[in-house]
Protein backbone atom coordinates (compact mmCIF):
# COMPACT_ATOMS: atom_id res chain seq x y z
CA UNK A 1 0.00 0.00 0.00
CA UNK A 2 1.15 3.80 -0.73
CA UNK A 3 1.03 6.03 1.75
CA UNK A 4 1.70 10.04 2.04
CA UNK A 5 5.39 9.06 3.19
CA UNK A 6 5.86 7.70 -0.02
CA UNK A 7 5.15 10.81 -2.03
CA UNK A 8 6.58 12.95 0.58
CA UNK A 9 10.00 10.94 0.28
CA UNK A 10 9.73 11.30 -3.71
CA UNK A 11 8.87 14.85 -3.63
CA UNK A 12 11.61 15.92 -1.27
CA UNK A 13 13.98 13.85 -3.86
CA UNK A 14 12.72 15.64 -6.88
CA UNK A 15 13.02 18.74 -4.78
CA UNK A 16 16.88 18.31 -3.36
CA UNK A 17 17.49 16.69 -7.64
CA UNK A 18 16.25 20.84 -8.56
CA UNK A 19 18.72 22.45 -6.06
CA UNK A 20 21.41 20.66 -6.90
CA UNK A 21 20.87 21.13 -10.68
CA UNK A 22 20.81 25.03 -9.69
CA UNK A 23 24.52 24.78 -7.56
CA UNK A 24 26.05 21.79 -9.39
CA UNK A 25 25.64 23.20 -12.83
CA UNK A 26 28.37 24.81 -14.80
CA UNK A 27 27.11 24.24 -18.57
CA UNK A 28 23.92 26.33 -19.21
CA UNK A 29 21.32 28.71 -18.03
CA UNK A 30 18.65 26.21 -19.23
CA UNK A 31 19.18 23.57 -16.92
CA UNK A 32 18.65 25.90 -14.21
CA UNK A 33 15.21 26.85 -15.74
CA UNK A 34 14.51 23.08 -15.74
CA UNK A 35 15.57 22.88 -12.54
CA UNK A 36 13.45 25.35 -11.05
CA UNK A 37 10.67 23.70 -12.55
CA UNK A 38 11.63 20.67 -10.80
CA UNK A 39 11.42 22.24 -7.65
CA UNK A 40 7.85 23.81 -8.38
CA UNK A 41 6.70 20.57 -9.54
CA UNK A 42 8.04 18.43 -6.62
CA UNK A 43 6.37 21.13 -4.61
CA UNK A 44 2.89 20.31 -6.67
CA UNK A 45 3.38 16.43 -5.69
CA UNK A 46 3.76 17.27 -2.33
CA UNK A 47 0.51 19.60 -2.04
CA UNK A 48 -1.24 17.28 -4.04
CA UNK A 49 -0.74 14.23 -2.03
CA UNK A 50 -1.08 16.00 1.50
CA UNK A 51 -4.56 17.08 -0.28
CA UNK A 52 -5.82 13.99 -1.14
CA UNK A 53 -5.00 12.17 2.57
CA UNK A 54 -6.22 15.04 4.10
CA UNK A 55 -9.44 15.11 2.53
CA UNK A 56 -9.11 18.74 1.98
CA UNK A 57 -9.34 20.66 -1.13
CA UNK A 58 -7.10 23.40 -0.02
CA UNK A 59 -4.18 21.39 -1.17
CA UNK A 60 -5.11 20.76 -4.72
CA UNK A 61 -6.07 24.75 -5.62
CA UNK A 62 -2.74 25.94 -4.18
CA UNK A 63 -1.37 23.32 -6.66
CA UNK A 64 -3.25 25.22 -9.24
CA UNK A 65 -1.60 28.44 -8.56
CA UNK A 66 1.52 27.47 -8.13
CA UNK A 67 1.12 25.98 -11.97
CA UNK A 68 -0.24 29.07 -12.95
CA UNK A 69 2.74 31.04 -11.33
CA UNK A 70 5.24 28.61 -12.71
CA UNK A 71 4.24 29.21 -16.45
CA UNK A 72 4.67 33.21 -15.60
CA UNK A 73 7.62 32.35 -14.54
CA UNK A 74 9.09 30.51 -17.00
CA UNK A 75 8.40 33.12 -19.73
CA UNK A 76 9.39 35.61 -17.23
CA UNK A 77 12.64 33.95 -17.25
CA UNK A 78 13.03 32.90 -20.76
CA UNK A 79 12.36 36.74 -21.24
CA UNK A 80 15.25 37.73 -19.93
CA UNK A 81 17.80 34.67 -20.90
CA UNK A 82 16.97 36.53 -24.40
CA UNK A 83 17.74 39.50 -23.66
CA UNK A 84 21.14 38.51 -22.08
CA UNK A 85 22.09 36.53 -24.90
CA UNK A 86 21.58 39.07 -27.43
CA UNK A 87 24.49 41.12 -25.53
CA UNK A 88 26.47 38.43 -24.87
CA UNK A 89 26.28 36.11 -27.23
CA UNK A 90 26.63 33.34 -24.16
CA UNK A 91 24.39 31.47 -21.68
CA UNK A 92 27.18 29.83 -20.21
CA UNK A 93 26.79 29.86 -16.22
CA UNK A 94 30.47 30.16 -15.75
CA UNK A 95 30.58 33.19 -18.23
CA UNK A 96 28.03 35.50 -15.79
CA UNK A 97 30.73 37.02 -14.29
CA UNK A 98 30.45 40.65 -14.93
CA UNK A 99 30.00 41.99 -11.22
CA UNK A 100 32.16 40.36 -8.30
CA UNK A 101 33.42 41.36 -4.80
CA UNK B 1 -18.68 39.20 6.61
CA UNK B 2 -20.38 39.63 3.23
CA UNK B 3 -18.70 40.25 -0.12
CA UNK B 4 -19.25 44.39 -0.53
CA UNK B 5 -17.40 44.34 3.08
CA UNK B 6 -14.18 42.68 1.69
CA UNK B 7 -14.44 44.41 -1.44
CA UNK B 8 -14.34 47.30 0.79
CA UNK B 9 -11.81 46.53 2.75
CA UNK B 10 -9.45 45.56 -0.65
CA UNK B 11 -10.17 48.90 -1.76
CA UNK B 12 -6.50 49.97 -2.32
CA UNK B 13 -5.47 46.89 -4.18
CA UNK B 14 -8.17 47.50 -6.24
CA UNK B 15 -7.65 50.95 -7.53
CA UNK B 16 -3.50 50.16 -7.73
CA UNK B 17 -4.82 46.71 -9.80
CA UNK B 18 -6.99 49.06 -12.18
CA UNK B 19 -4.77 51.83 -12.82
CA UNK B 20 -1.99 49.40 -13.82
CA UNK B 21 -4.45 47.40 -16.21
CA UNK B 22 -5.37 50.80 -17.81
CA UNK B 23 -2.52 52.19 -17.85
CA UNK B 24 -1.03 49.02 -19.69
CA UNK B 25 -3.49 49.65 -22.21
CA UNK B 26 -2.30 53.08 -22.46
CA UNK B 27 0.97 52.25 -22.66
CA UNK B 28 0.17 49.63 -25.31
CA UNK B 29 -1.88 51.97 -27.79
CA UNK B 30 -0.16 55.17 -27.14
CA UNK B 31 3.55 54.03 -27.01
CA UNK B 32 6.97 55.47 -25.26
CA UNK B 33 5.77 59.22 -26.32
CA UNK B 34 3.08 58.76 -23.38
CA UNK B 35 5.61 57.07 -20.76
CA UNK B 36 5.96 60.54 -18.76
CA UNK B 37 2.15 61.03 -18.38
CA UNK B 38 1.39 57.29 -17.41
CA UNK B 39 3.92 58.12 -14.67
CA UNK B 40 2.03 61.00 -13.51
CA UNK B 41 -1.14 59.03 -13.36
CA UNK B 42 0.58 55.89 -11.55
CA UNK B 43 2.29 58.37 -8.84
CA UNK B 44 -1.44 59.63 -8.52
CA UNK B 45 -2.76 55.81 -8.34
CA UNK B 46 -0.23 55.62 -5.34
CA UNK B 47 -1.06 58.33 -3.51
CA UNK B 48 -4.69 57.67 -3.61
CA UNK B 49 -4.28 53.93 -2.35
CA UNK B 50 -2.02 56.00 0.65
CA UNK B 51 -5.17 57.98 1.23
CA UNK B 52 -7.11 55.05 1.24
CA UNK B 53 -4.75 52.91 3.36
CA UNK B 54 -3.89 55.62 5.91
CA UNK B 55 -7.57 55.87 8.14
CA UNK B 56 -6.95 51.52 9.11
CA UNK B 57 -3.45 53.01 10.71
CA UNK B 58 -4.88 56.28 12.59
CA UNK B 59 -7.58 54.31 14.07
CA UNK B 60 -5.67 51.53 15.30
CA UNK B 61 -8.19 48.35 13.17
CA UNK B 62 -7.39 45.40 14.39
CA UNK B 63 -9.80 42.06 15.05
CA UNK B 64 -12.26 40.30 12.74
CA UNK B 65 -13.75 43.40 10.78
CA UNK B 66 -10.49 43.68 8.97
CA UNK B 67 -10.53 40.14 7.78
CA UNK B 68 -11.52 40.10 4.12
CA UNK B 69 -12.63 37.09 1.93
CA UNK B 70 -12.60 34.89 5.12
CA UNK B 71 -9.44 36.08 6.14
CA UNK B 72 -7.33 35.34 3.07
CA UNK B 73 -6.50 39.47 3.50
CA UNK B 74 -6.50 41.71 6.14
CA UNK B 75 -6.21 44.85 6.37
CA UNK B 76 -5.44 46.28 9.88
CA UNK B 77 -2.90 48.87 11.36
CA UNK B 78 0.20 46.72 10.94
CA UNK B 79 -0.56 46.20 7.32
CA UNK B 80 -1.33 49.96 6.21
CA UNK B 81 1.28 51.22 7.65
CA UNK B 82 3.56 48.85 5.67
CA UNK B 83 1.72 50.08 2.60
CA UNK B 84 2.42 53.42 3.30
CA UNK B 85 6.40 52.84 2.98
CA UNK B 86 5.50 50.85 0.56
CA UNK B 87 3.25 52.96 -1.52
CA UNK B 88 5.24 55.98 -1.00
CA UNK B 89 8.91 54.48 -1.67
CA UNK B 90 7.41 52.90 -4.95
CA UNK B 91 5.64 56.57 -6.01
CA UNK B 92 9.60 58.07 -5.20
CA UNK B 93 11.16 55.01 -7.59
CA UNK B 94 8.60 56.50 -10.40
CA UNK B 95 9.55 60.30 -9.57
CA UNK B 96 13.47 59.97 -10.07
CA UNK B 97 13.44 57.86 -12.68
CA UNK B 98 11.88 60.04 -16.11
CA UNK B 99 15.47 61.77 -15.79
CA UNK B 100 17.67 58.73 -15.21
CA UNK B 101 16.11 56.80 -18.09
CA UNK B 102 16.10 59.71 -20.16
CA UNK B 103 19.48 60.21 -20.49
CA UNK B 104 20.12 56.67 -21.87
CA UNK B 105 17.13 56.99 -23.85
CA UNK B 106 15.60 54.05 -22.06
CA UNK B 107 12.23 56.04 -20.69
CA UNK B 108 9.59 53.29 -21.70
CA UNK B 109 6.22 53.59 -20.76
CA UNK B 110 5.71 49.99 -19.11
CA UNK B 111 8.39 50.79 -16.17
CA UNK B 112 5.54 52.99 -14.32
CA UNK B 113 3.31 50.05 -14.85
CA UNK B 114 5.59 46.97 -13.63
CA UNK B 115 6.22 49.66 -10.61
CA UNK B 116 2.59 49.74 -9.72
CA UNK B 117 2.27 45.76 -10.54
CA UNK B 118 5.17 45.25 -7.68
CA UNK B 119 3.75 47.81 -5.55
CA UNK B 120 -0.07 45.62 -5.67
CA UNK B 121 2.20 42.40 -4.86
CA UNK B 122 4.12 44.12 -1.98
CA UNK B 123 0.65 45.42 -0.38
CA UNK B 124 -0.58 41.44 -0.39
CA UNK B 125 2.26 40.39 1.20
CA UNK B 126 1.95 42.23 4.09
CA UNK B 127 -1.82 42.03 4.74
CA UNK B 128 -1.89 38.02 3.42
CA UNK B 129 -4.18 36.42 6.30
CA UNK B 130 -3.05 32.82 4.59
CA UNK B 131 -0.09 31.46 2.58
CA UNK B 132 -2.19 31.01 -0.47
CA UNK B 133 -2.40 35.19 -0.28
CA UNK B 134 0.88 34.74 0.62
CA UNK B 135 2.69 33.57 -2.25
CA UNK B 136 0.44 34.97 -4.90
CA UNK B 137 1.65 38.73 -3.85
CA UNK B 138 5.40 37.65 -3.66
CA UNK B 139 5.16 36.31 -6.86
CA UNK B 140 3.19 39.38 -8.36
CA UNK B 141 6.29 41.64 -6.70
CA UNK B 142 8.76 39.65 -8.11
CA UNK B 143 8.05 38.68 -11.55
CA UNK B 144 7.78 42.52 -11.77
CA UNK B 145 10.55 42.80 -10.32
CA UNK B 146 13.27 40.29 -12.71
CA UNK B 147 12.15 42.45 -15.33
CA UNK B 148 12.63 45.98 -13.67
CA UNK B 149 16.29 44.71 -12.97
CA UNK B 150 16.84 43.89 -16.33
CA UNK B 151 15.18 47.22 -17.60
CA UNK B 152 17.60 48.92 -19.57
CA UNK B 153 17.89 46.04 -22.28
CA UNK B 154 21.44 46.49 -23.81
CA UNK B 155 23.25 47.09 -20.53
CA UNK B 156 25.21 43.99 -19.92
CA UNK B 157 24.79 44.50 -16.41
CA UNK B 158 21.53 45.30 -15.80
CA UNK B 159 20.51 41.98 -18.53
CA UNK B 160 23.07 40.19 -15.90
CA UNK B 161 21.45 41.22 -12.40
CA UNK B 162 18.01 40.60 -14.36
CA UNK B 163 19.50 37.10 -14.97
CA UNK B 164 21.27 36.50 -11.44
CA UNK B 165 17.63 38.22 -9.42
CA UNK B 166 15.31 35.66 -11.60
CA UNK B 167 17.71 32.24 -10.71
CA UNK B 168 17.64 33.49 -6.74
CA UNK B 169 14.33 34.64 -6.54
CA UNK B 170 12.66 31.58 -8.38
CA UNK B 171 15.24 29.21 -6.07
CA UNK B 172 13.93 31.32 -2.83
CA UNK B 173 10.27 30.89 -4.56
CA UNK B 174 10.63 27.22 -4.68
CA UNK B 175 11.98 26.59 -0.95
CA UNK B 176 9.22 29.33 0.49
CA UNK B 177 6.97 26.98 -1.79
CA UNK B 178 8.51 23.56 -0.21
CA UNK B 179 8.06 25.20 3.45
CA UNK B 180 4.66 25.93 2.90
CA UNK B 181 3.72 22.45 1.25
CA UNK B 182 4.97 20.85 5.06
CA UNK B 183 3.19 23.36 6.79
CA UNK B 184 -0.16 22.65 4.82
CA UNK B 185 0.43 18.55 5.35
CA UNK B 186 1.08 18.82 8.71
CA UNK B 187 -0.97 21.35 10.09
CA UNK B 188 -4.03 20.47 7.60
CA UNK B 189 -4.49 24.51 7.23
CA UNK B 190 -2.83 26.89 5.49
CA UNK B 191 -4.37 29.83 6.78
CA UNK B 192 -2.51 31.86 9.88
CA UNK B 193 -4.70 31.66 11.87
CA UNK B 194 -4.97 27.68 11.62
CA UNK B 195 -1.31 27.31 11.58
CA UNK B 196 -1.12 29.19 14.64
CA UNK B 197 -3.88 26.55 16.46
CA UNK B 198 -2.20 23.28 15.42
CA UNK B 199 1.38 24.19 15.79
CA UNK B 200 0.02 25.56 19.46
CA UNK B 201 -0.64 21.76 20.30
CA UNK B 202 3.28 20.61 19.57
CA UNK B 203 6.01 20.28 16.77
CA UNK B 204 6.79 17.14 15.19
CA UNK B 205 9.47 17.07 12.39
CA UNK B 206 7.70 17.71 9.70
CA UNK B 207 6.32 21.12 11.18
CA UNK B 208 10.15 21.96 11.64
CA UNK B 209 11.44 21.67 8.05
CA UNK B 210 7.88 23.40 7.42
CA UNK B 211 9.31 26.09 9.54
CA UNK B 212 12.67 26.03 8.69
CA UNK B 213 11.95 26.20 4.91
CA UNK B 214 9.43 28.74 5.10
CA UNK B 215 12.30 31.21 7.00
CA UNK B 216 14.90 30.69 4.81
CA UNK B 217 12.32 30.99 1.74
CA UNK B 218 11.68 34.79 3.21
CA UNK B 219 15.38 35.38 4.11
CA UNK B 220 16.51 35.16 0.96
CA UNK B 221 13.99 37.95 -0.10
CA UNK B 222 14.74 40.37 2.34
CA UNK B 223 18.81 39.40 2.03
CA UNK B 224 19.37 38.26 5.62
CA UNK B 225 22.91 36.31 5.92
CA UNK B 226 23.26 33.19 4.73
CA UNK B 227 20.65 33.89 1.74
CA UNK B 228 22.63 37.29 0.78
CA UNK B 229 24.85 37.01 -1.77
CA UNK B 230 22.37 37.85 -4.81
CA UNK B 231 22.24 41.37 -3.34
CA UNK B 232 25.11 43.12 -4.57
CA UNK B 233 25.14 42.14 -7.68
CA UNK B 234 21.72 42.97 -8.17
CA UNK B 235 21.94 46.67 -6.78
CA UNK B 236 24.87 47.17 -8.62
CA UNK B 237 23.70 46.23 -11.79
CA UNK B 238 20.23 47.21 -12.08
CA UNK B 239 19.12 50.78 -12.95
CA UNK B 240 19.67 52.99 -9.99
CA UNK B 241 15.95 54.29 -9.38
CA UNK B 242 14.90 50.02 -9.84
CA UNK B 243 17.70 49.55 -6.97
CA UNK B 244 16.10 52.50 -5.34
CA UNK B 245 12.80 50.37 -5.44
CA UNK B 246 14.12 46.98 -4.54
CA UNK B 247 15.81 48.44 -1.48
CA UNK B 248 12.68 49.53 -0.16
CA UNK B 249 9.39 48.35 -0.87
CA UNK B 250 9.88 44.81 -1.11
CA UNK B 251 12.61 44.73 1.09
CA UNK B 252 8.82 46.53 3.60
CA UNK B 253 6.89 43.93 2.04
CA UNK B 254 9.60 40.63 2.62
CA UNK B 255 10.19 42.22 6.13
CA UNK B 256 6.37 42.51 6.87
CA UNK B 257 5.80 39.57 5.62
CA UNK B 258 8.33 37.83 8.13
CA UNK B 259 6.48 39.31 10.93
CA UNK B 260 3.32 38.03 9.73
CA UNK B 261 4.25 34.72 9.30
CA UNK B 262 6.91 34.28 12.13
CA UNK B 263 4.00 36.19 14.94
CA UNK B 264 0.33 35.35 13.57
CA UNK B 265 1.42 31.68 12.12
CA UNK B 266 4.49 29.91 13.95
CA UNK B 267 4.11 32.21 17.14
CA UNK B 268 3.05 29.83 19.00
CA UNK B 269 6.45 27.40 18.16
CA UNK B 270 8.36 30.78 18.98
CA UNK B 271 11.00 28.36 20.72
CA UNK B 272 11.70 26.47 17.06
CA UNK B 273 12.80 29.87 15.06
CA UNK B 274 14.24 32.52 17.90
CA UNK B 275 17.23 30.67 17.35
CA UNK B 276 17.16 30.82 13.73
CA UNK B 277 16.30 34.77 13.57
CA UNK B 278 19.19 35.84 15.84
CA UNK B 279 21.82 33.85 14.46
CA UNK B 280 20.32 35.68 10.94
CA UNK B 281 20.17 38.77 12.72
CA UNK B 282 24.16 38.61 13.94
CA UNK B 283 25.61 37.30 10.98
CA UNK B 284 23.82 40.36 9.03
CA UNK B 285 24.74 42.62 10.70
CA UNK B 286 28.70 41.34 11.08
CA UNK B 287 28.74 40.45 7.24
CA UNK B 288 27.38 43.65 5.79
CA UNK B 289 29.92 45.56 8.08
CA UNK B 290 32.81 43.96 7.37
CA UNK B 291 31.91 43.08 3.46
CA UNK B 292 31.06 46.96 2.91
CA UNK B 293 34.78 47.67 4.04
CA UNK B 294 36.39 47.23 0.79
CA UNK B 295 34.20 48.31 -1.64
CA UNK B 296 34.63 50.56 -4.61
CA UNK B 297 31.22 51.19 -6.06
CA UNK B 298 28.87 53.16 -4.06
CA UNK B 299 25.84 51.33 -5.27
CA UNK B 300 27.35 47.67 -3.95
CA UNK B 301 28.26 49.48 -0.71
CA UNK B 302 25.13 50.59 -0.22
CA UNK B 303 24.15 46.86 -1.05
CA UNK B 304 25.94 45.65 2.37
CA UNK B 305 24.30 48.72 4.01
CA UNK B 306 21.27 47.45 3.70
CA UNK B 307 21.98 43.83 4.39
CA UNK B 308 23.40 45.07 7.79
CA UNK B 309 20.23 47.19 8.49
CA UNK B 310 18.15 44.29 7.96
CA UNK B 311 20.26 42.27 10.53
CA UNK B 312 19.53 45.15 13.28
CA UNK B 313 15.78 45.04 12.17
CA UNK B 314 15.47 40.86 12.89
CA UNK B 315 16.68 42.28 16.25
CA UNK B 316 13.16 43.46 16.72
CA UNK B 317 11.73 40.03 15.69
CA UNK B 318 14.00 37.65 17.66
CA UNK B 319 12.69 38.77 20.51
CA UNK B 320 9.04 38.51 19.93
CA UNK B 321 7.77 41.32 21.82
CA UNK B 322 4.78 43.74 20.73
CA UNK B 323 7.03 46.33 21.63
CA UNK B 324 10.38 44.53 19.63
CA UNK B 325 7.83 44.97 16.57
CA UNK B 326 7.02 48.43 17.27
CA UNK B 327 10.91 48.68 17.38
CA UNK B 328 10.85 47.20 14.01
CA UNK B 329 8.40 49.02 12.33
CA UNK B 330 10.16 52.01 13.51
CA UNK B 331 13.03 51.17 12.26
CA UNK B 332 11.83 50.28 8.96
CA UNK B 333 10.27 53.97 8.18
CA UNK B 334 13.28 55.26 9.55
CA UNK B 335 15.50 52.89 7.32
CA UNK B 336 13.56 53.74 4.13
CA UNK B 337 13.98 57.38 4.73
CA UNK B 338 17.71 56.76 4.84
CA UNK B 339 18.11 54.34 1.87
CA UNK B 340 15.57 57.12 -0.44
CA UNK B 341 17.69 59.76 0.34
CA UNK B 342 21.28 57.42 -0.68
CA UNK B 343 20.08 56.17 -4.21
CA UNK B 344 18.82 60.41 -4.56
CA UNK B 345 22.18 61.18 -3.98
CA UNK B 346 23.33 58.28 -6.17
CA UNK B 347 21.04 59.59 -8.92
CA UNK B 348 22.31 63.01 -8.26
CA UNK B 349 25.83 61.88 -8.63
CA UNK B 350 27.31 62.70 -12.22
CA UNK B 351 29.55 64.15 -14.13
CA UNK B 352 30.12 66.96 -16.52
CA UNK B 353 28.56 64.74 -19.22
CA UNK B 354 25.72 64.02 -16.92
CA UNK B 355 26.90 60.05 -17.15
CA UNK B 356 26.29 58.45 -13.58
CA UNK B 357 29.30 58.54 -11.27
CA UNK B 358 28.91 55.28 -8.83
CA UNK B 359 33.06 55.11 -7.62
CA UNK B 360 33.92 56.17 -4.67
CA UNK B 361 37.12 57.15 -5.59
CA UNK B 362 35.29 59.96 -7.75
CA UNK B 363 33.55 61.36 -5.10
CA UNK B 364 36.66 62.73 -3.52
CA UNK B 365 36.20 66.20 -2.76
CA UNK B 366 32.78 66.79 -3.34
CA UNK B 367 32.31 69.21 -0.35
CA UNK B 368 34.24 71.86 -2.51
CA UNK B 369 32.66 70.95 -5.48
CA UNK B 370 28.93 70.23 -4.80
CA UNK B 371 28.44 71.85 -1.72
CA UNK B 372 24.59 70.32 -1.29
CA UNK B 373 25.07 67.13 -1.67
CA UNK B 374 28.17 66.45 0.38
CA UNK B 375 26.39 67.69 3.17
CA UNK B 376 22.99 65.83 2.53
CA UNK B 377 25.28 62.52 2.56
CA UNK B 378 26.92 63.54 5.79
CA UNK B 379 23.64 63.60 7.08
CA UNK B 380 22.83 59.84 5.55
CA UNK B 381 25.81 58.10 6.16
CA UNK B 382 25.82 59.68 10.26
CA UNK B 383 22.34 58.43 10.29
CA UNK B 384 22.78 54.98 8.87
CA UNK B 385 25.54 54.88 11.38
CA UNK B 386 23.15 55.63 14.21
CA UNK B 387 25.08 58.43 15.22
CA UNK B 388 23.14 60.07 17.79
CA UNK B 389 21.98 63.99 17.26
CA UNK B 390 20.84 61.95 13.96
CA UNK B 391 17.42 60.82 13.60
CA UNK B 392 19.10 56.91 12.36
CA UNK B 393 20.02 56.49 16.08
CA UNK B 394 16.61 56.67 17.29
CA UNK B 395 15.75 53.20 14.99
CA UNK B 396 18.80 51.76 16.67
CA UNK B 397 17.77 53.19 20.14
CA UNK B 398 14.47 51.51 20.48
CA UNK B 399 15.36 47.94 19.02
CA UNK B 400 18.32 48.03 21.24
CA UNK B 401 15.98 48.70 24.17
CA UNK B 402 13.35 46.50 23.25
CA UNK B 403 15.55 43.87 23.12
CA UNK B 404 17.28 44.91 27.09
CA UNK B 405 14.13 44.85 28.01
CA UNK B 406 13.07 41.15 26.94
CA UNK B 407 16.30 40.08 28.76
CA UNK B 408 18.65 39.53 25.61
CA UNK B 409 21.23 41.45 26.62
CA UNK B 410 23.98 39.76 24.99
CA UNK B 411 21.99 39.94 21.73
CA UNK B 412 21.89 43.73 22.37
CA UNK B 413 25.67 43.80 23.34
CA UNK B 414 26.61 41.62 20.12
CA UNK B 415 24.28 44.38 18.49
CA UNK B 416 26.11 47.48 19.61
CA UNK B 417 29.91 46.19 19.17
CA UNK B 418 29.23 45.32 15.51
CA UNK B 419 27.48 48.85 14.90
CA UNK B 420 30.67 50.15 16.04
CA UNK B 421 32.49 48.16 13.29
CA UNK B 422 29.68 49.11 10.87
CA UNK B 423 30.18 52.80 11.62
CA UNK B 424 33.85 52.62 9.81
CA UNK B 425 33.03 52.61 6.47
CA UNK B 426 29.95 55.01 6.70
CA UNK B 427 32.81 57.72 7.91
CA UNK B 428 34.83 56.50 5.35
CA UNK B 429 32.84 57.73 2.99
CA UNK B 430 32.31 61.30 4.28
CA UNK B 431 36.27 60.95 4.89
CA UNK B 432 36.68 60.71 0.85
CA UNK B 433 34.16 63.71 0.52
CA UNK B 434 35.37 66.67 2.52
CA UNK B 435 38.87 65.65 3.34
CA UNK B 436 40.36 63.94 -0.17
CA UNK B 437 42.21 65.73 -2.48
CA UNK B 438 39.15 66.92 -4.84
CA UNK B 439 38.45 64.68 -8.09
CA UNK B 440 36.55 67.16 -9.81
CA UNK B 441 34.23 64.14 -11.74
CA UNK B 442 31.22 65.29 -10.24
CA UNK B 443 29.10 68.15 -12.14
CA UNK B 444 27.57 70.90 -10.34
CA UNK B 445 24.15 70.87 -12.15
CA UNK B 446 21.11 69.64 -9.90
CA UNK B 447 17.33 68.90 -10.57
CA UNK B 448 14.97 70.02 -8.75
CA UNK B 449 13.28 66.58 -7.95
CA UNK B 450 16.19 65.19 -6.58
CA UNK B 451 17.08 68.50 -4.38
CA UNK B 452 13.35 68.36 -3.12
CA UNK B 453 13.86 64.77 -1.78
CA UNK B 454 17.03 64.98 -0.55
CA UNK B 455 15.94 68.04 1.57
CA UNK B 456 12.93 66.28 2.57
CA UNK B 457 14.72 63.65 3.68
CA UNK B 458 17.72 65.16 5.23
CA UNK B 459 15.39 67.40 7.70
CA UNK B 460 13.53 64.17 8.69
CA UNK B 461 17.02 62.31 9.36
CA UNK B 462 18.43 65.70 11.23
CA UNK B 463 17.97 66.22 14.33
CA UNK B 464 14.33 67.81 13.72
CA UNK B 465 13.35 63.97 13.49
CA UNK B 466 12.83 63.62 17.09
CA UNK B 467 10.09 66.05 17.18
CA UNK B 468 8.07 63.09 15.87
CA UNK B 469 9.02 60.55 17.68
CA UNK B 470 5.89 60.31 19.80
CA UNK B 471 3.33 60.50 16.69
CA UNK B 472 5.97 57.66 15.41
CA UNK B 473 5.72 55.71 18.15
CA UNK B 474 2.00 55.81 18.42
CA UNK B 475 1.77 54.75 14.83
CA UNK B 476 3.76 51.70 15.15
CA UNK B 477 2.28 50.52 18.56
CA UNK B 478 -0.73 50.52 16.68
CA UNK B 479 0.51 48.43 13.81
CA UNK B 480 2.24 46.32 16.56
CA UNK B 481 -1.08 46.03 18.64
CA UNK B 482 -2.48 44.77 15.75
CA UNK B 483 -0.24 42.23 14.73
CA UNK B 484 -0.64 40.49 17.82
CA UNK B 485 -4.48 40.61 17.93
CA UNK B 486 -5.22 37.53 15.92
CA UNK B 487 -9.04 36.59 16.17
Amino acid sequence: MIGVEHYVVVSSILFVLGVLGIFLNRKNVIIILMAIELILLAVNLNLVAFSSFLGDLTGQIFAMFVLTVAAGEAAVGLAILVIYFRGRGTIAVDDVNRMKG
Amino acid sequence: MDWSQSLRLIAPEETLSVAGLILLLVAAWAGDKAARAISIAAVAALVAAMALVAPALCNGAMGPETAAFGGQMRADAFASFAKLLIYGSAAVALVVAPSFFDRVRAMRAEYPVLVLFAAVGTGMMVSAGDFLTLYIGLEMNSLASYVLAAFLRSDDRSAEAGLKYFVLGALASGILLFGISLTYGFTGTTSFAGVHAALGGGLNTGMVFGIVFVLAGIAFKIAAVPFHMWTPDVYEGAPTPVTLFFATAPKVGAMGMLMRVAIVAFGSAAGAWQQIVIFAAVASIVIGALGAIGQRNIKRLLAYSSINNVGFILIGLAIATPQGSAAMLTYLAIYVAMTVGSFVVVLALRDHNGAPVEDLADMAGLSTTNRLLAWVMLVLMFSLAGVPPMFGFWGKFVVFQAAVDAGFMPLATIGIAASVIGAFYYLKVVKVMFFDEPAGKVGRESELVHSALLIGTSLFLSPLGYLLTKWLGGLTGHAAAALYHFA
